[in-house]
């Protein structure tokens, strides 16, 4: 584990790390230097204009243009500084394509993570370094939130949807994952690590442990044993839409609406299928609501997004 | 001459049932006092149990609820109605030669709801206990939690009348009693603070309201509002949430600024420096306070597009607050200063808050929001603007008027000593905690990893330090009343409209009309009095 040049926000270890600290630095030197002056402002004027010194005190002539200056002044740095976090932010939104998928479950007071591949793990994340990773993560009571001071990275984990978070490591090394985000009697106990590991030893890594079926397969079985393939079926009896390439793809609905099936509707179309009824189709599906937890919900989707692309 | 509002009945019921605005804002004093001490004992038990990484002294969910009941009554019941109802009620209709508020039984009424709401909130605090956080968030608040989160709801909802009530009062106040001749413009501008504040004490709050009725719904009948199981959704607790509570902030510290803006000019011997653009920045804060609530949510899952458009509001909003730092700087120059203990306890306020103001720009940088929200940076960033910034001020302003309530001096020494350590204690618990967030160290943490514990240390020293500075004007203001000196009328050489009538003032305020000065903060460094207040004895 390296760390930076300085410590103050600690060891330094993604992509994003090095842009935050960088604007990091950038602030506390504006503002130290703002705050420096005022201080030094207020302090010499208390003792060069305290009661009883011999200065000159004649009012000070009109200072409009003096306040002009300091209400534009900070307003052009405030932009600017809005305008160097921004970039960096709307740059941050998107992962890599080909990031590796990892989804994460978080329940009170612990943390459950697959790799695509089947792995499980709990409280701890093997990474490669240098190789994106997106996050697929939600929540199976209260809203949590994955945190990695090291990534210098943070996002809340919710139920009822999936939030992402992505990331480049850079150091090979174990850094802490807390909770961020107050959860309940052992929120302070909701803590893990990451454990970065260079690529080669990240492959065997992934393959050793007990053999299990990737997180796709797995999604297969649950949609033969919940049912879902006797009626999504080319053979089936009854009417409902296929769902090969599904993820993705434009979905006509019944209301005239037209929607991307991203995964937010994918579930939605799980636990909530008569909110949007694809057009020339009966709202005939029963809800899987209760019945399906969010590990499995994830090895769905993941099974309709092996199904092929749109 | 008239008996002083003091002496004018001297039963229980004469002060239980008074309709008199500084007799409420004595009562509202007392109660205030209250309610900031038990929410300190909290604050002490959890600055103890956080001096080692193990959860030693009390368990998990002991701690939850410790940190609940110190945010909850801190916040509801000692910042908000602080100085707008106990300096603001004694305050304003003497400000503007009135003989009280626009509806003086509404004001005691208010008083009685904030009363009840307080206690129903500590009974739910301290009967069961509540583990939600002051913040509530759904659906941990309305699903998993199995404290007592309805009842402490309930007085929460309670209080939330009696700001409505105050606020109302001040606002018509304002706009009704003002003196012939006081027009907007030679308000001092702690009036504009507390109308400002008013106004959003009363559009605010309602939402508040709501909030807490949809919670207890949702918990008490499943009624699926924001707990996705029944079709709800987590994030809109958090709009409505913050839809109040960050213009709540502005109702902690805009009455600070107005204090501030009376203490710094009277102790300089200076008019306030640029007072329209100080009073357009009152509104200028006020409004566009009520647009930047979405940057307490930047990562919690709302769209790129929101977090963008509430990082930007943000650092508009900041542009006013840094316009009242630098004039009140300004006000400085070429002063006749005097360190009376209400001119440290302002003086703390501004550097404090530059401090928490500064820190906030941070925040409102997406990226470093991304890493520093939900860590101790933000424990410590509005611990220096509620805590620096408010209960300084809310001293400064203690100090100030305690001549014009009482009729008695403080003591000075004893109050400039407690004005440092308060100074000295403050920065020593939260300075540290700049430091633990930026490395990384959540909030609401009963146990963390054992590198942080050297911060924590300093921190929880400094909070034994502060502990004393808020405990010692209890004693001097008590020796004050008994052995104070006699006051005057005008101790300070002050040019508002408070000090042209007697200390402590009769009952309805002035026996005579008071003059209205053609214009505010009219005070001249050329001819100042005497070198120290510590001179000045009777």
């Amino acid at each position: 584990m390296t760390t930076g040049a300085w410590h103050l926000l600690g060891p330094q270890a993604s992509t994003a790390a090095a842009r935050t600290d960088a604007l990091f630095l950038a602030m506390l030197l504006l503002c130290g230097a703002v705050a420096a002056g005022l201080c030094t402002l207020v302090v010499v004027f208390s003792i060069r204009y305290r009661r009883g010194a011999n200065v000159d005190r004649t009012p000070p002539r009109d200072a409009t243009r003096l306040e002009v200056a300091w209400t534009l002044t900070p307003l052009v740095i405030f932009f600017g500084i809005f305008a160097w976090s921004a970039h960096d932010y709307v740059g941050e939104q998107r992962p890599p394509p080909g990031a590796l998928p990892v989804t994460v479950v978080a329940k009170q007071w612990m943390w459950k993570l697959q790799h695509r591949e089947g792995r499980r793990e709990i409280n701890e994340l093997h990474v490669p370094r240098g190789e994106p990773v997106v996050l697929t993560m939600s929540s199976e009571d209260a809203i949590h939130s994955f945190f990695v001071p090291a990534f210098r990275l943070k996002q809340d984990v919710l139920p009822g949807r999936w939030t992402r978070l992505w990331f480049t490591a850079t150091e090979a090394g174990e850094f802490p994952l807390f909770c961020a985000e107050y959860c309940g009697t052992e929120h302070s106990r909701m803590i893990g690590r990451i454990v970065v590991m260079p690529p080669a030893d990240f492959g065997r890594w992934l393959r050793s442990g007990p053999a299990q079926p990737s997180r796709a397969q797995y999604g297969f079985a649950l949609f033969r044993q919940l049912g879902c393939s006797g009626c999504h079926d080319a053979r089936s009896t009854i009417h409902a839409p296929l769902l090969d390439g599904i993820a993705g793809r434009t979905v006509h609905l019944a209301d005239g609406r037209s929607v991307v099936a991203d995964d937010q509707y994918l579930r939605d179309s799980i636990l909530v299928p008569e909110k949007d009824i694809v057009a020339g189709f009966a709202p005939v599906m029963p809800s899987f609501a209760g019945q399906v937890g969010e590990e499995d919900l994830d090895a769905l989707v993941e099974y309709l997004h092996s199904t092929g692309s749109p | 001459m008239s008996a002083s509002y003091l002496t004018d009945g001297l039963t229980i019921r004469s002060w239980l049932a008074t309709t008199d605005h500084k007799r409420i804002a004595i009562l509202y004093a007392i109660a205030i006092t209250g309610f900031f001490f038990v929410g300190g004992a909290a604050a002490t038990i959890i600055r103890l149990e956080l001096a080692t990484p193990a959860g030693d002294l009390v368990g998990h969910d002991t701690y939850n609820k410790l940190f609940t009941a110190h945010g909850v009554i801190m916040v509801w019941l000692f910042l908000i109605p602080s100085i707008p109802s106990v300096l603001g009620n004694f305050l304003l209709p003497l400000m503007i030669g009135a003989s009280d508020l626009a509806f003086p039984r509404i004001n005691l009424l208010s008083w009685y709801l904030y009363v009840a709401g307080g206690l129903v909130t500590l009974a739910a605090l301290f009967l069961g206990g509540v583990d939600t956080g002051w913040t509530f968030y759904t659906p941990y608040s309305t699903m998993f939690s199995n404290t007592w989160v309805t009842l402490v709801l309930v007085g929460v909802f309670i209080t939330g009348f009696s700001s409505i009530a105050t606020g109302v009062n001040f606002i018509v106040t304002l706009h009704a009693l003002r003196a012939p001749g006081l027009t907007w413009f030679k308000l001092p501008l702690f009036a504009w603070a507390i109308y400002a504040t008013s106004l959003i004490l009363v559009l605010a709050t309602p939402v508040l309201a709501i909030t807490t009725l949809l919670v207890v719904a949702e918990r008490l009948f499943q009624v699926g509002i924001f707990d996705p199981a029944f079709g709800g959704d987590p994030l809109l607790f958090q709009h409505l949430f913050w839809f109040y509570s960050h213009p709540a902030v502005y109702v902690m510290v805009l009455p600070a600024m107005g204090v501030v803006s009376e203490v710094l000019p009277c102790f300089a011997r200076r008019p306030v420096f640029g007072y329209r653009a100080m009073a357009w920045a009152i509104l200028g804060i006020a409004s566009v306070g009520f647009l930047v609530w979405g940057h307490h949510m930047f990562v919690s899952g709302q769209s790129p597009a929101a977090s963008l458009a509430f990082s930007l509001l943000s650092f508009i909003v900041a542009i006013p607050s840094a316009i009242k730092v630098f004039n009140w700087t300004a006000t400085l120059y070429k002063g006749a200063i005097r360190f009376d203990a209400p001119m440290l306890y302002a003086l703390g306020f501004v550097g404090l808050f530059t401090i928490g103001g500064l820190t906030g720009l941070f925040l409102a940088s997406l990226t470093l929001d991304v890493h520093l929200t939900d860590t101790y940076f933000v424990v410590a960033h509005f611990h220096y603007i509620m805590v620096g910034g408010a209960v300084m001020a809310y001293f400064a302003g203690l100090h100030f008027w305690w001549p014009k309530a009482t009729g008695r001096m403080y003591h000075e020494l004893w109050s400039r000593i407690a004005a440092v350590l308060v100074f000295v204690g403050f920065n020593l618990t939260f300075f540290p905690q700049f430091l633990l967030g930026a490395q990384g160290m959540p909030r609401r943490y009963h146990t963390y990893p054992p590198e942080f514990q050297v911060l924590n240390l300093f921190s929880s020293a400094g909070a034994g330090v502060l502990a004393i500075g808020y405990l010692m004007p209890l004693a001097y203001f008590a020796w004050s009343l008994l052995r104070g000196a006699k006051a005057g009328d005008n101790p300070f050489a002050a040019t508002g409209i408070e000090w042209q009538t007697r200390s402590p003032p009769p009952t309805h305020n002035f026996e005579i009309p008071p003059f209205v000065p053609p214009r505010p903060y009219d005070y001249d460094a050329q001819e100042s009095g005497p070198a120290s207040g510590l001179e000045v004895k009777p």
